[in-house]
């Protein structure tokens, strides 16, 4: 994967939009401040869109880039709705988020970032979501302490959702998947290439 | 039925706003036949509910008057309220035009005495004021109306209050067989003066206008501060009546803004900024004022207005587009958002917020009765294709009402063109 960045050094406005998912929205952005405002997760975040927009802008290009406000982005879409400008703002924090990922500068220890990391590797691996397996390596995700007192904490749930059989006890060996688990990997990796290839490729 | 005289040589102004009313005096000075249509009751348009005039904070009622007489002077100028244009057809030079007028059940005898306004008993919303108070069937619309003639209202036509009303009449003003009528004027060139109308706020859901009785809009504000608007000019607020003292105003309230409208409607940074002036005059020290702007567009000469509203420490400016509003248990409303100086986050609240509702055009872009060239933002452009209708005032822009008279006085000076064009063909 090649680092396009250093083409960028002077105007991280360009970096992002040549690089960035929905990038070249940025510049539209007028600071009316109600995205930020609209953002029910705004409060817990170090920067809200808005002030990402105008960091981007400025040139802030560290802080942008390591900032956890795009990993906190739940998709709620309200900022979108009420854009006056009609940014596409969620699918820019996402494809900041993609961005940041591919230079490797997610913050530490960044939760929706690990839970993300997970997800794939489990639905990566057979075509299929293990769940039960999801659900104790997110458990464990922060350590075997803390993983033992969740699983306890969830332990009538589980039983209950067994007892449904809305989960089943043998996935943990093993587990369902796609019938053609090679056919299914090979696109994966063809996928990749050609994500490689577009990331690799100058846009005009 | 109503005869009026006009030909390839009258110019039509569609509306009586202070814009059509400007281009039609303007066209009528100069001699030229001129058909005043206006679809209220009176001429004057929604310049006769605003209180005072920015930047000079004067009266538009003095305006309006000198307006008024010279209306009444020119025996080139014919006026017709209560009237719509609903067809238009033909080209430069030539065209017809077909008028509905709506009966106003009272003729030109009445001399505005108001007995039979005394005598009829059902109320309606008074939408001079933007329905914050009554009026009854039997009404004048204003103070200042002119024509200075009661309407009846069209419901009370066939109750007894109609019959109360003709009985109180010493004057036999009252005509209850008035129908409505549709005439046909020949014209050789229109000056369309339709003007604007407020966005509807309720369509700006998270502000929630229909939701809160607090939150008003900014047309609504000019009748409340309004010595004679529906509270005597006392700045109370809707919910208990209390004096609202710690205001916020929320502009581009649908301007600029993909969701509404498009266009920055240019008149309502200033609008607001008087409208906090009648708040200090209200209140003095105890005004608290919160303007939440994007950008203040105050521009060339109102930039001294701006710099004299902006040294008030009773009014602060906080840049910052609210995202919404919700009411607090005691009905105040409370302004959420976070400010673009600082990122602070913050939820404020008031005695009453005033959305500065945007200025849209008062005719839907599909309900012309002829092929215009209208912009995307629904106002008529100035163009060719049009021929000789010219747009004059708010059909064409939103725009304050001196720029709307310039404005209306080039359309008048086009339309007079057009005409000398005409006559000199007729010789
Ligand atoms: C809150 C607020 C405060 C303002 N304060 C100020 C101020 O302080 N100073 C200032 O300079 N400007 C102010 N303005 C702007 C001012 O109101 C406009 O500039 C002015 O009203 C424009 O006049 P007009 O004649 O073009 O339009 P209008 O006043 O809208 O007149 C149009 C007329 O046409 C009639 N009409 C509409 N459709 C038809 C039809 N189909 N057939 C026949 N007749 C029709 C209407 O009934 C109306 O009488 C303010 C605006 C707002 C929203
Ligand atoms: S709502 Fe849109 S225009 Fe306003 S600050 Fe957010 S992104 Fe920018
Ligand atoms: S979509 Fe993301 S950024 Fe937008 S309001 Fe929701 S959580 Fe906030
Ligand atoms: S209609 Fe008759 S009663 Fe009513 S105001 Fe006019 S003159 Fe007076
Ligand atoms: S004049 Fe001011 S309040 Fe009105 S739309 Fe323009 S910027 Fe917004």
């Amino acid at each position: 994967m090649g680092d396009m960045s250093k083409n960028y050094r002077l105007n991280f406005l360009k970096e992002v939009e040549a690089n960035v998912e929905e990038g070249e929205w940025v510049k539209m952005c007028m600071q009316c401040g109600v995205c930020s405002g609209s953002c029910p997760l705004g409060k817990f975040w170090n920067h809200p869109p808005q002030e990402i927009f105008m960091m981007i802008r400025a040139g802030k290009r560290e802080e942008v880039l390591t900032s956890n406000a795009m990993w906190m982005c739940t998709s709620c879409y309200n900022c979108i709705v009420r854009c006056p400008r009609e940014l596409p703002i969620t699918h820019i924090m996402h494809g900041l988020a993609h961005y940041a990922k591919r230079l490797g500068l997610i913050p530490q220890q960044q939760p929706t970032a690990k839970f993300a990391q997970l997800f794939w590797n489990n639905l990566s691996n057979k075509g299929r979501v293990n769940e039960l397996k999801l659900g104790v390596k997110l458990y464990f995700m922060n350590g075997i302490g803390e993983g033992f007192k969740t699983s306890l904490k969830m332990k009538d749930i589980g039983m209950g959702m067994m007892k449904t059989k809305r989960m089943n006890p043998l996935e943990i060996v093993g587990g369902h998947g796609l019938e053609d688990i090679k056919g299914f990997q090979a696109m994966l990796k063809k996928a990749q290439e050609l994500e490689d290839q577009r990331i690799a490729t100058p846009r005009p | 039925m109503m005869a009026v005289a006009a030909t390839v040589e009258t110019i039509l102004v569609v509306g009586g706003g202070i814009s059509g009313m400007t281009a039609a005096l303007e066209a009528a000075e100069t001699g030229k036949q001129v058909v005043l249509v206006e679809q209220r009751p009176y001429l004057g348009g929604r310049v006769t509910q605003l209180y005072k005039y920015f930047p000079k904070l004067c009266f538009p009622t003095c305006g309006l008057e000198i307006n008024q007489r010279r209306t009444k002077q020119n025996p080139h100028l014919t006026v017709l309220t209560l009237a719509q244009v609903t067809g238009l057809t033909g080209a430069v030079g030539d065209y017809t035009a077909t008028i509905k007028l709506a009966p106003r059940y009272v003729n030109e005898r009445c001399t505005a005495c108001g007995d039979c306004a005394t005598a009829v008993e059902t109320e309606f919303d008074d939408e001079y004021n933007y329905g914050l108070s009554k009026r009854k069937g039997a009404y004048l619309p204003y103070r200042m109306a002119h024509p200075a003639r009661y309407v009846l209202d069209p419901a009370i036509i066939g109750t007894a209050d109609a019959e109360k009303a003709k009985a109180a009449c010493k004057y036999d003003a009252i005509d209850l067989e008035m129908r409505e009528e549709t005439l046909e004027l020949r014209c050789g060139a229109v000056i369309w003066a339709t003007g604007w109308q407020p966005y509807d706020a309720a369509k700006i859901q998270p502000y929630g206008y229909d939701r809160f009785a607090n939150v008003i809009t900014s047309v609504e504000f000019e009748r409340l501060a309004d010595v004679n608007g529906p509270t005597g000019g006392k700045i109370v607020r809707p919910s208990d009546g209390k004096e609202a003292k710690k205001i916020a105003f929320i502009q581009c309230a649908g301007s600029r803004d993909r969701n509404h409208l498009l266009h920055c409607s240019r008149i309502c940074c200033m609008a607001s900024m008087k409208q906090a002036t009648y708040v200090i005059d209200a209140f003095a020290e105890q005004a608290e004022i919160n303007i939440y702007y994007i950008d203040l567009r105050s521009i060339d000469r109102f930039e001294d207005f701006y710099t004299k509203v902006r040294a008030n420490k009773n009014i602060k400016f906080i840049k910052s587009k609210p995202s919404s509003i919700v009411a607090d248990k005691d009905g105040n409303p409370v302004v959420h958002g976070v400010d673009t100086e600082g990122y602070n986050r913050y939820a404020e609240p008031h005695d009453l917020v005033v959305l500065a509702v945007g200025m849209e055009p008062a005719v839907n872009q599909n309900d012309f009765p002829l092929a215009l060239k209208i912009n995307r933002e629904g106002f008529i452009e100035a163009a060719p294709e049009n021929g000789g209708v010219f747009a004059a005032g708010c059909a064409a822009d939103a725009l304050d009402v001196n720029r709307s008279a310039q404005h209306a006085t080039g359309a008048a000076l086009r339309a007079i063109q057009v005409i000398n064009r005409v006559a000199r063909a007729e010789v």
